[in-house]
Parts: C-alpha cells; structure tokens; sequence
C-alpha cells in the first residue's frame, strides 16, 4: 500500500485564514537589525518565545526594500506561526509588517523602540509574547487532508551522492505528491545552470516556460555583471568540489533530479511571493541553502526536503528542515544531522520507490510533530536575501 | 558491491560511491537506467563522490554524464583515471 494516497491525513493546525501548520511557534519578529537585542531579551523573558534575529532592514529601496518586508510578512504569515510580536526601532514600518501579518487574522502587535528605550519595549512587548504563548499553547492538532500540506526543497553541500541518490528520493516523493494537489516549491536560479533546457521542457505552457526563462536569464545576467572568475569554488562551492562534483553543469543536472520525472513546472514566482495554486513551483531565488529556505518560509511552505552529499547542517525557525543523504560516508560521521539515509539506493539494496517512501514517511512524521534533526540541534538560520546596496 | 554508477550509458564519467578505492583495483559499475552492471579498473586511487573516466578523451572533448553535456576536457584523461577540476572545466561563465 502506498504511504501517501489522496485520503491520508496528517496532524496539523488550522490557522484563521484556513491554511495549515505543522509548528506552533510564537514568534518575537524584529523589523531590523537595531531591534535583534530587544527581540532576544522577550524571547528569553517568555518561554516558548522565538526570536528570529538578522541583520538587515535600514536604508534599503526600491525591489530590495520590498523584499524585505514580502519575507518578513510572509515569515510571520507562515502557518507554522500562531501569533506574532514585532519590534522595530521606529513605528511606521513595524506598523507595516504588523498590518501585513494581521491579513492573516493571526494574533499580532508591534512595538516601536524610540521614545521608549529598550527596557520599556522589553516589558511591553513581553506581556504581549506571554499571553500569546499562553493562548497558542492551547491550540490542538487536527487531522488535515494531505494536499494541504506545501512542501518545498533545496539541496546543500551537494557532491556526486545528492544527483545520485538524495535527490532522486525527493524527485521520486514529488511524483507522488503532485498528483494529489499539494503545493510544492523549488528554485535555485543559478544552480540550474546547464540543465535549463530540462525544467523550461517540463513548464506546463509555454507561458510558465517563458517565465521560467526570463527568471534564468535575469540571474544570469546579474552573475555575467559582477563575475571575476568561472566561479568554481563558489558555484560549486569548495565543499561541492572536495565532495566530487567538478562543474555548474554537473551540479545542475544532480540539482533537477529533485523535480522527478513526472512532475509538470505549473508556476513561477519571484523571491518570497505567495503561490496561487496547487503544483509545483519553480521560486527565483539564491542557491545558498538558508537564504533559499528563508524565502521558503516567506512563500508559506511548512516542510522543506533537504538533501545533502557532504553534510550541510541547515535549519530554519519556523520550516522544519528534512535532511536526506545518500553519502554512506557522511551517514556515517554526520549521523546526528540526517532524517533519511537513503545511502542504500547506490548499492541497490533499496529502490528508489522505497527511498521516496521512506522520506514520505518522515514528511509525514515530521508534519504530525516530530522534531527534525536540524530542530533537535537548534538550527535556526534565518537570512533574508539582499539584491544590492543600501541607500 | 556496486564501486561506480553511471546513469547513462553514453556517460563518459561515472561516480565512486565506495571509499577507499585504489588504483589497479577492478571496479565493478551499475548503470542506473539500464539497471545492468560493468567494470573498469581504476588507474589512480579516487575518493568516494570523486568520477572515474569511463574512456580516454582528449582536450576540448565534451564530458557526458546524465546523457548530458557536463563541460569540457581541458587536460587529457584515460580511462580509470580520477576525472576532476584538474582536467574537466565548465563551459559557462
């Protein structure tokens, strides 16, 4: 019997706007960098309390400012998250971020810093995260249709392994989830280098592959702009050279196995933008996995796959991260870091139907609250992408 | 045991998926999509994740895995040889 069919269910929370968690974070959200200690002094006053801290959101303009506020809003917008308290060093974009959460009808409020100091904001916005953290704390599960469930994926420190192996087991999970009508998500602009053809052949119309095309060539650019190399050793990294893989090419078509064989490329978003139906949906977005993964979050996705070949140890605060790996040799010296071996597919003791199985399995488990090893270990990068200096 | 695997036959480079491989040692190779089996002997000692050559190729030779154009040879390789940066270069950027 297969793992996941279109009846199968999973425990998650249902939000007021009808969408579906799989975390209950309460999440102490700072507008910028001026407003991290004020965020971290709640989170630690308020247990149960997440601060997620990062160093941007002064001086920025244009496309880059409202990228900012799209994955701090969809950030906080994330069904994963219960309720929300913002702390900004001034009013009116805190505002903003705040109006932006609320569409939601999540719980939500934001505290300006000026004119107040630290220690008055602290206490303020402590009683608030305390009586959020109280009330989310009584929220129950309840079992949800599957197709509810968005899922998205991006690999890291990939090698030889994650083309061979890891990857494939998500491709072969996202054959199955298509069909059911979940939303799912990849991207990595850069990273699909060499296999562009692949994804724009499998666009649903020749409109999406267009679009993917334009989102390609976008990125392109910007890398023919500022280049001083070929880029080896950053794209692949020094990490994906050490771990076998010797092109952006060879990188690339590891890369794509994580869309399956089957799956159709039904949408095209740009960075941290909210997908506006079920299928999978190609994301212009950065190839450094917590950027790529932050911007996940942003985009409403509640389970991310990650496969690594030599051992990436990304997290995020409110995504859970699945990391799967096909290096027997990482498995081995990294085991705490890995949810799915899936090492056995090279030696053909498993079936890559049964790898897929076996992340399905943990998706599921995942989903109905199960720590991963990236939450178990602490892990919670949150970078937001920049696209150029501050003004 | 399974030393290499390929996914293509027309690959020209396939994938040490064991560790510990050395040179002289005969390897035997799985190629996925065929789902049969080869062998090659391995030349110079290649780590696990790192490619083995598949067949002799000469610079400016395109390098094929997946069935796909993966760069270029930018130094000559033989086969059974570790098939890395030192003698494959990508052809973008």
């Amino acid at each position: 019997m297969p793992v996941i069919q279109s009846d199968t269910t999973f425990l998650g929370y249902r939000r007021e706007n009808g969408r579906v968690g799989v975390r209950n974070h309460v999440v102490i959200l700072p507008l910028d960098d001026l407003s991290n200690a004020a965020a971290e002094a709640v989170a630690h006053n308020i247990k149960g309390a997440l601060a997620i801290p990062h160093p941007y959101g002064r001086l920025q303009f244009g496309a880059d400012l409202d990228l900012h506020f799209r994955t701090l809003i969809g950030a906080g917008c994330n069904p994963n998250v219960a309720a929300v308290v913002v702390i900004g060093i001034e009013d009116g974009w805190t505002k903003k971020v705040v109006d932006g959460i609320a569409a939601t009808g999540k719980p939500v409020v934001g505290f300006g810093i000026e004119g107040h100091g630290d220690h008055d904001t602290i206490m303020r916005a402590s009683k608030a995260a305390r009586e959020f953290v109280q009330w989310a704390s009584e929220k129950q599960r309840e079992a949800c249709p599957i197709a509810e469930l968005w899922v998205s994926t991006k690999c890291g420190e990939s090698d030889t392994t994650s083309g061979c192996g890891a990857n494939p087991t998500v491709g072969n999970a996202f054959d199955k989830l298509h069909p059911l009508g979940n939303y799912l998500c990849f991207g990595e602009t850069s990273e699909i280098t060499g296999g562009e053809r692949i994804v724009a052949e499998r666009c649903k119309t020749p409109e999406i592959a267009e679009r993917f095309m334009f989102m390609f060539n976008r990125y392109q650019d910007m890398i023919n702009r500022h280049k001083t190399t070929d880029l080896s050793e950053s794209q692949p990294t020094k990490g994906n050279i050490a771990g076998g893989l010797t092109t952006i090419e060879e990188k690339a078509l590891g890369n794509i196995q994580k869309i399956g064989k089957k799956c159709t490329v039904d949408g095209v978003i740009d960075k941290a933008e909210l997908p506006t139906h079920p299928g999978l949906w190609f994301m212009d977005s950065s190839s450094a996995a917590a950027e790529m993964v932050t911007l996940c979050a942003a985009s409403g996705y509640v389970v991310h796959f990650f496969p690594t070949g030599q051992g990436n140890v990304i997290g995020n605060p409110i995504l859970p991260v699945i990391k799967i790996c096909a290096n027997p040799r990482t498995v081995r010296l990294m085991s705490e870091h890995v949810d799915v071996d899936s090492s056995g597919l090279l030696q053909r003791e498993i079936t890559l139907d049964q790898a897929g199985d076996k992340l399905l399995e943990c998706m599921l488990r995942t989903a109905n609250g199960r720590l991963t090893a990236a939450e178990a270990l602490g892990h919670r990068e949150f970078v937001l992408t920049r696209l150029y200096e501050s003004a | 045991m399974i030393h290499f695997v390929l996914h293509d036959a027309k690959d020209t480079v396939a994938v040490v998926v064991v560790e510990g491989v050395k040179a002289g040692q005969t390897l035997s190779g799985w190629i996925m999509d065929e789902d049969r089996m080869t062998s090659l002997e391995a030349r110079q000692d290649i780590p696990i994740g790192h490619k083995i050559a598949l067949k002799d190729m000469a610079t400016g030779d395109t390098v094929w895995k997946y069935g796909i154009d993966m760069g270029k040879v930018v130094a000559p390789i033989k086969a059974g040889e570790h098939a890395h940066v030192q003698n494959i270069k990508t052809k973008r950027w």
